[in-house]
């Protein structure tokens, strides 16, 4: 297979394969939890804005209370560069819109130029202390397993195949960027990555029990 | 239903790690497994556990005690279980060797006080996960002897501690001599029934004395009940639902006997939650009576105008929240409102309110002998808080974390007393004594 095979490959099958595993995947994992039910809770309420209370468990635990700001620990604040860093990655660069724009049609304003390259290395330092504190943190390595090592490596990936792709006229590289994000599509339904979206049940169920109760949150 | 829990008991002659994982499976329901699937390992869950940040072992971080239940549902319930099965990717079954370790992590190191569930960014309820991964360790046999004991006490007296209605009469009687005042037992019709808890009837009697104080001058008609007087419910800080509800219900069965309109929890964390927020889940049906926690009974008398409070308490006083109260419960103001009617100096603890630190001994962790040393270090962090205050006496709305309190000041040689609010309230109500 020739570099350019390999890019029609890797933007054409393999990308509309791992986009339908990505979906197909992340609904069987959505079913497969809402399959299990939920009793009906009987006690009085003491507040019955329940939606409202979810909504505010999403978007209040963005952000830690007063009283969990760990300043010292710099991995606490890391997790905000490495998120914000590969948003502004993906959906800033003109690149990336114009990939989304031909498949979809939508397309945005990109981020001008430095302000990519700039998010491009701080996402990367950021990622490697994120690794270097799971590894050295005794709590966190206990915790960790070969889910969360892996995880880790098919987000750095797409990051590391990208910067080698920037600018150049081979289409290897870009073929290999391209296999590197779909490769990160296949997986996030199934593993630790899966927290993209199951974040939003997680702090939404607690948040509406906590409402129920009356209780801070 | 006491049949059903009575097999409970016999769960601990025969520990069985099967039987436990069945549990811990079936306690994963939708909205546990959501949560039990969105963890990232992030660990800041370790640094919101007073356990963890006395003894720095990571075992006692607040996800990993959750190991087994995970395990288990990730074997058996997961969406993809099936397929990691067949695949031979599937987590090993749990062990007895295993849960006999995590019984020391899910009870002896665990208040369920809910701090963690605040500090989690995946809004993970850590302490819920951990009340339902009891239901599985005490169906397995796995839970600490002293709550099976508990529990068989309970089923069989009323009491965790074996105090029947002989006991409580006697109290009751004493405090009617000292107040001067008239203590309704089983009067059909009352407006209130208040249960207690075994600790406040044997340890804090004056608690009864300054209800029937606080009762008189706000108007109401209140009863305590001869048979189904036991707040307590050891059903719930073991994990079993069986013995939860059959507690339960006997206070059920009191307060429908009674025709009351309200029962009143007493000055104790558990007991609220069990009694206002898992019993008519455990028994399956809704009240046909209200629950108010005394401190909200005061809280609402006081607005309402019909108690009138005198007169101050002068000395340097802070306030400890009880975890299933505050936190847990919904009752952040409530105790608050009425500390600023009676206390002149008050001073809050560092972490007061929706993050303040248990007293160690919530959750049962208080009824498991061989827990006490990890208690009283755990202690260590609350009483930095204590001292940070320079306060001359400690006040809570729980009978549990005051009796837990007590212990360790006088374990840590501190000279201080711990006085329960609905006394100190009693003590500065207005023409008191009429």
């Amino acid at each position: 297979m020739t570099a350019v095979e390999l890019l029609q490959f890797a933007r054409g099958p393999a990308l509309w394969a791992s986009v339908a595993v990505l979906l197909a995947g992340s609904l069987w994992r959505i079913a497969g939890i809402v399959r299990l039910g939920a009793k009906p809770d009987l006690s009085e309420p003491r507040s019955t804005r329940l939606f409202a209370g979810a909504m505010r468990g999403i978007f209040a635990r963005m952000v830690p209370r007063v009283e969990f700001r760990l300043r010292k620990k710099l991995g606490f604040w890391n997790g905000y560069v490495y998120h914000v860093g590969l948003a502004v990655i993906v959906f800033g660069y003109l690149p990336h819109i114009h990939f989304v724009k031909r498949l979809t049609g939508i397309g945005w304003p990109a981020l001008p130029e430095p302000v990519f390259f700039v998010s491009v290395g701080l996402t990367f330092v950021s990622l490697f202390i994120a690794l270097m504190e799971r590894l050295s943190d005794p709590v966190r390595r206990l915790l960790s397993g070969f889910d969360d090592y892996f995880s880790w490596c098919v987000v750095v990936l797409p990051l590391a195949t990208g910067m080698i792709a920037i600018q150049q006229s081979d289409p290897m590289p870009l073929a290999i960027h391209l296999l590197s994000v779909e490769l990160l599509f296949v997986w996030l339904p199934f593993g630790k990555l899966a927290h993209a979206f199951l974040v939003f049940a997680s702090r939404g169920v607690t948040g509406a029990a906590l409402a129920r109760k009356g209780a801070p949150l | 239903m006491t049949e059903r829990a009575r097999s409970v008991l016999e769960a601990a002659k025969a520990p069985d790690a099967r039987r436990a994982a069945l549990e811990f499976v079936a306690q994963a329901g939708r909205d546990a497994a959501f949560q039990l699937e969105a963890c990232v390992h992030c660990g800041q869950c370790a640094d919101a556990c007073h356990f963890h940040l006395v003894t720095g072992d990571p075992r006692h971080t607040p996800i990993y005690k959750l190991w087994p239940m995970l395990k288990a549902y990730q074997r058996e319930a997961a969406p993809f279980a099936s397929v990691k099965k067949a695949f031979g990717l599937a987590p090993p079954e749990v062990t007895a060797e295993e849960l006999h370790e995590w019984s020391e992590l899910l009870y002896d190191s665990c208040n369920l006080c809910g701090r963690c569930t605040l500090a989690c960014p995946m809004g993970i309820d850590i302490a819920s996960l951990v009340r339902r991964a009891r239901e599985g360790m005490a169906a397995g046999g796995f839970a600490p002897a002293d709550l099976y004991k508990a529990a068989a006490r309970s089923l069989d007296t009323g009491s965790p501690i074996g105090v029947r209605w002989p006991a409580l009469k006697r109290q009751i009687e004493l405090q009617e001599q000292e107040t001067g005042l008239h203590v309704p037992v089983d009067a059909e019709g009352a407006e209130y029934m208040v249960v207690l808890s075994s600790i406040e009837i044997m340890g804090f009697p004056e608690a009864i004395g300054a209800l029937a104080r606080i009762f008189r001058q706000a108007g109401a008609t209140w009863t305590i009940p001869s048979a189904g007087f036991e707040a307590t419910n050891v059903g719930v800080q073991m994990g079993s639902r069986d013995v939860a509800a059959e507690l339960l219900s006997r206070i059920v069965a009191a307060a429908e006997r009674l025709k009351v309109k309200c029962v009143i929890s007493p000055e104790c964390g558990h007991a609220y939650s069990a009694l206002r927020w898992e019993g008519p889940n455990l028994l399956g049906r809704r009240y046909d009576f209200e629950v108010v926690q005394i401190a909200e009974l005061l809280d609402r008398f006081v607005r309402e105008g019909r108690l009138r409070l005198r007169g101050m308490d002068a000395r340097r006083l802070t306030f400890h929240d009880p975890c299933q109260l505050v936190r847990r419960g919904g009752l952040t103001e409530a105790p608050r409102r009425l500390m600023h009617g009676v206390s002149a100096n008050q001073v809050k603890m560092p972490a007061s309110g929706a993050a303040s630190y248990c007293c160690g001994g919530g959750g049962g962790v208080s009824a498991i002998h061989r827990a006490e040393g990890l208690r009283f270090a755990a202690f260590e962090i609350k009483k930095q808080e204590i001292e940070a205050t320079g306060a001359e006496a400690v006040v809570t709305a729980c009978a549990n974390c005051r009796n837990v309190l007590e212990e360790a000041i006088e374990h840590y040689g501190m000279t201080m007393p711990v006085l329960g609010l609905t006394e100190l309230v009693a003590q500065y109500l207005d023409n008191d004594g009429r």
